[in-house]
């Protein structure tokens, strides 16, 4: 397994707000994290890079047990992750946002250049100066993963990337995905919109209230709609 | 003509080494988010070590070359302190760290003069500008014309750095959005000490860089940390661009202000920064900063006014201290007196700090101001005791009041370092205008009426004005206006959506604090038979905060134990050794780094340990709490 997820159980302050998550990511495949606003999402993946400071349970990422170890470290092994929020750095230019994310190369994983990325995303070539603050919503999304692939990651979390896109963004996003997965990365990617999901998924887990409540194939889960019904709202 | 073009060069000479201070201690900030009080501190070291290496170091090449190995050997202190101290620190609220930092300062004050001595040392000049040249009939010092040259060489230096290096984009990124950049693969510790490397660096190159310009002695350190906030804050902390300018502003108007006014200069610095907090609160080339989120009272235990007995206690304990002149000789009674004025000085920044969420690192200011405001009525208008004290502390009233009107414009560390730098107006104002303050010499012969000489007489009344004090700002934090200052320090946005007009809100407890400071003042003036700039000094500023810390911050009433405890061990120490700075700055940083709850926090905590079986953490000390989902 690429990733292993056990037992992880995190909290703000006084409350509980992941309860006993588990799932697993094989080699190069994409499992999609479903479920509504407020179901532990964004806290899931930020537990697993180190992001949120009270978490048990063990996170195995390529074997080893990176559950106690600084955010900068889990990221530099290879593991990437894209926020929700974009968090790009406004003032800086594309470029510059670029290179914050550069790591050196890896030999699991695949390279990414500048000129490989601006290909990925034609749009960010042509505004290379361009400062983080001044591009639209959809550019950014784009710049905040080409931004995560500068370091060169074998696994990738990606947060609710369609959020707020307009559809043809969103199918160039769709694009920008599966060309991620054919060049080997690992991606787990939580989404509320089932209809993207499926179009990048191999699996999927659904998560509600802090819960892991389904883990199947794409197939599997349009075998029942009840669960998704009672998940997923759509 | 010709003299006014060399009024303004002299000055943008002055601004080189302001600059360098103050860009420094803009990038610490940026990043860190530490103001880094001890950068005044690293200035003075800096000054010293260079003073000491141009001795040993023969030559052109000997004289640059100590120069730059004294910044560089300041920078790797700097290094250390940031690994051994601020690592500890960064997660802790911005007043603890502004406090250690102010420790360090403290220690170093002592440090310096152990090693170098007291007296000023006076360096060698730098070789190849020894000379002046003639500009119609006046003389410029070659050397001011090179540090003219230096600042704007270092200002397009720091540029090309920050624009042009991978570490000056990952600073850069870092300033925006630290978690980020780790989330990146960036190891923020390696990045955070150099930064802190670089910016301490600056500070020690500018203090170096003052030999042969002037004496090197131990107070450098304060005089350019209060020009240095100063800078930051017109210029805006973060802006190295504002940084300059603010440097280049500030020179400028020291230079004519001193033309202009020349008993007290500082108030043309003091007019233009009020004028620029009023048009732009953030600074010439600073950004607004979105208000913190914090969420407090997730954790903390809920203030609540005192049970019956524990009424009963409080009445029992002022009723034992009223025994005291029973048993004790005049020198106890004295001590006991000063005490119950630490109270009252404690008590009240502890309102405006802890109740109100505004840390001053100025309120001596107010308790000075009393005091003087006491030796006015007393000496000039010869008012007898009693009017004297009740009208002594409207000064310090006053002084709150406008003070506190621009004080209140920011919050955070920003409120902290304009109260500061107006304290240190004040006290420059007390010490300059020897015609009417006196100066140094102060004002003496502020003696009691007969009806409150003797020294028990003394001591109850102080006792009573204490007890009386504090009742009254412990009923108001539970009074309507005390729930509306609450509110307004847990979130200023949510108080005013709710219909709190909060600067007016801050305002008014500015001015209780102050007003309360002044009464203490008032009494310490009649307790001393005299007043002294030293009454609204910083150190006396820093006393009260440490006082509050000790007792905790988060606590109604711990700034009374807090008083009590440091005021008694501060007295006891200063009879016990000369380097009295030295323990109490070590004191200072031990409090923030191992028992940053205080006394009464601790007990509560223990307290609320018995009751329940998981202690709550300290909002205050917690992680700033990432928002959920």
């Amino acid at each position: 397994m690429k990733l292993t997820v056990q037992d992880l159980n995190s909290h703000y302050g006084p409350a509980h707000i992941l309860f006993d998550i588990g799932f697993e990511v094989g080699e190069g495949e994409v499992v999609a994290l479903l479920g509504r606003n407020g179901a532990g999402k964004s806290t899931t993946f930020r537990s697993i890079v180190g992001l949120v400071a009270q978490r048990s349970g063990r996170i195995m990422f390529e074997g080893k047990d990176v559950s106690a170890r600084p955010t900068h470290e889990i990221v530099r092994d290879g593991l990437g992750y894209v926020p929700e929020e974009r968090r790009i750095f406004t003032d800086l230019t594309v470029e510059e946002n670029l290179e914050v994310g550069r790591q050196p190369k890896r030999p699991n994983a695949p390279h990414w250049t500048r000129d490989k990325l601006f290909s990925l995303f034609p749009n960010l070539g042509e505004m290379k100066n361009r400062p983080g603050g001044r591009m639209s919503g959809g550019e950014q999304q784009m710049l905040t993963i080409a931004r995560t692939l500068m370091g060169n990651p074998s696994l990738v979390l990606l947060d609710e990337p369609s959020e707020g896109l307009s559809p043809k963004i969103v199918e160039q996003m769709v694009d920008a995905i599966l060309t991620m997965k054919k060049e080997g990365v690992s991606i787990v990617v939580s989404e509320q919109n089932l209809h993207f999901a499926r179009l990048i998924s191999d699996r999927a887990y659904i998560i509600e209230r802090g819960r892991i409540c389904f883990g199947g194939t794409m197939a599997e889960l349009d075998a029942r709609p009840d669960i998704r019904d009672a998940h997923l709202s759509l | 003509m010709a003299f006014y073009v060399v009024q303004f060069l002299t000055g943008l000479a002055s601004a080189a080494s302001l600059f360098l201070v103050a860009s420094g201690l803009s990038i610490i900030f940026g990043v860190t988010r530490i103001v880094n009080f001890a950068h005044g501190a690293f200035y003075m070291i800096g000054a010293y070590v260079a003073f000491t290496l141009t001795e040993r170091l023969s030559g052109a090449f000997g004289f640059w070359g100590a120069i730059v190995i004294a910044a560089f050997a300041v920078a790797l202190i700097g290094v250390l302190v940031e690994m051994v101290l601020l690592r500890r620190i960064y997660h802790a609220p911005e007043l603890f760290q502004l406090l250690a930092t102010f420790g360090l300062t403290l220690m170093v004050e002592d440090l310096v003069v152990l090693i170098w001595g007291p007296d000023d040392l006076v360096g060698r000049r730098a070789p190849g500008f020894k000379g002046a040249i003639d500009f119609f009939g006046q003389n410029i010092p070659s050397y001011d014309l090179f540090l003219i040259v230096l600042g704007p060489v270092v200002l397009g230096i720091l540029w090309l750095l920050f624009q042009r290096t991978r570490w000056g984009v990952l600073v850069r990124a870092a300033t925006q959005d630290r978690d980020m950049v780790a989330a990146l693969g960036v190891n923020q510790k390696w990045l955070f000490t150099s930064v802190f490397a670089v910016g301490v660096f600056l500070a020690a190159l500018g203090g170096a860089l003052q030999i042969p310009r002037d004496a090197v002695h131990h107070a450098m350190d304060l005089r350019i940390i209060v020009e240095v906030f100063v800078v930051v804050v017109i210029g805006g902390l973060g802006s190295i661009i504002g940084a300059f300018v603010a440097a280049v502003l500030v020179s400028e108007l020291n230079a004519f202000g001193i033309l202009i006014f020349p008993k007290i200069s500082i108030i043309l610095v003091f007019l233009v920064m009020a004028a620029v907090l009023i048009v732009r609160p953030w600074g010439l080339f600073g950004r607004p900063e979105a208000p913190a989120r914090k969420t407090p009272g997730l954790t903390v235990n809920p203030w609540r006014p005192l049970t019956s007995n524990e009424r009963l206690a409080a009445l029992a304990a002022l009723v034992i201290a009223a025994t005291l002149p029973l048993f004790a000789g005049n020198y106890a009674l004295t001590v006991g007196s000063e005490i119950a004025i630490s109270v009252i000085f404690a008590v009240s920044l502890h309102f405006l700090m802890s109740v109100g969420g505004l840390a001053s690192f100025g309120h001596a200011a107010y308790f000075g101001l009393g005091a003087y405001g006491v030796a006015f009525l007393a000496k000039m208008a010869g008012l007898p005791m009693i009017v004297c004290l009740l009208l002594g502390p409207l000064l310090g009233c006053m002084g709150a009041a406008v003070f506190g009107f621009f004080a209140v414009q920011l919050s955070g560390v920003y409120f902290a370092m304009l109260t500061l730098a107006f304290a240190q107006i004040v006290w420059s104002i007390a010490f300059q205008w020897v015609s009417v303050t006196g100066g140094d010499n102060g004002i003496l012969g502020v003696w009691p009426s007969s009806w409150a000489a003797s020294p028990s007489h003394f001591y109850w009344l102080s006792l009573g004005v204490a007890a009386l004090v504090t009742i009254a700002l412990r009923a108001m934090v539970f009074s309507p206006f005390g729930y509306a200052l609450r509110a307004t320090r847990d979130s200023l946005l949510r108080s005013e959506a709710v219909g709190i007009n909060a600067k007016r809100i801050q305002w008014t407890a500015f001015v209780i604090a102050g007003t309360t400071a002044g009464i203490g003042g008032a009494l310490f003036a009649y307790l001393k038979g005299s007043v002294f700039p030293d009454n609204l000094g910083i150190s006396l500023s820093v006393d009260a905060l440490v006082m509050v810390l000790l007792g905790g911050v988060e606590t109604v009433s711990g700034a009374v134990i807090g008083a009590i405890v440091y005021k008694a061990l501060n007295i006891w120490l200063v009879s016990q050794t000369d380097l009295s700075k030295l323990v109490l700055g070590g004191f200072i940083v031990l409090i923030v780094v191992v028992f940053p709850k205080g006394i009464v926090g601790m007990l509560e905590m223990l307290a609320h340990r018995r009751g329940k079986t998981s202690p709550p953490g300290s909002p205050l000390l917690a992680k700033p709490i990432e928002s959920a989902e």
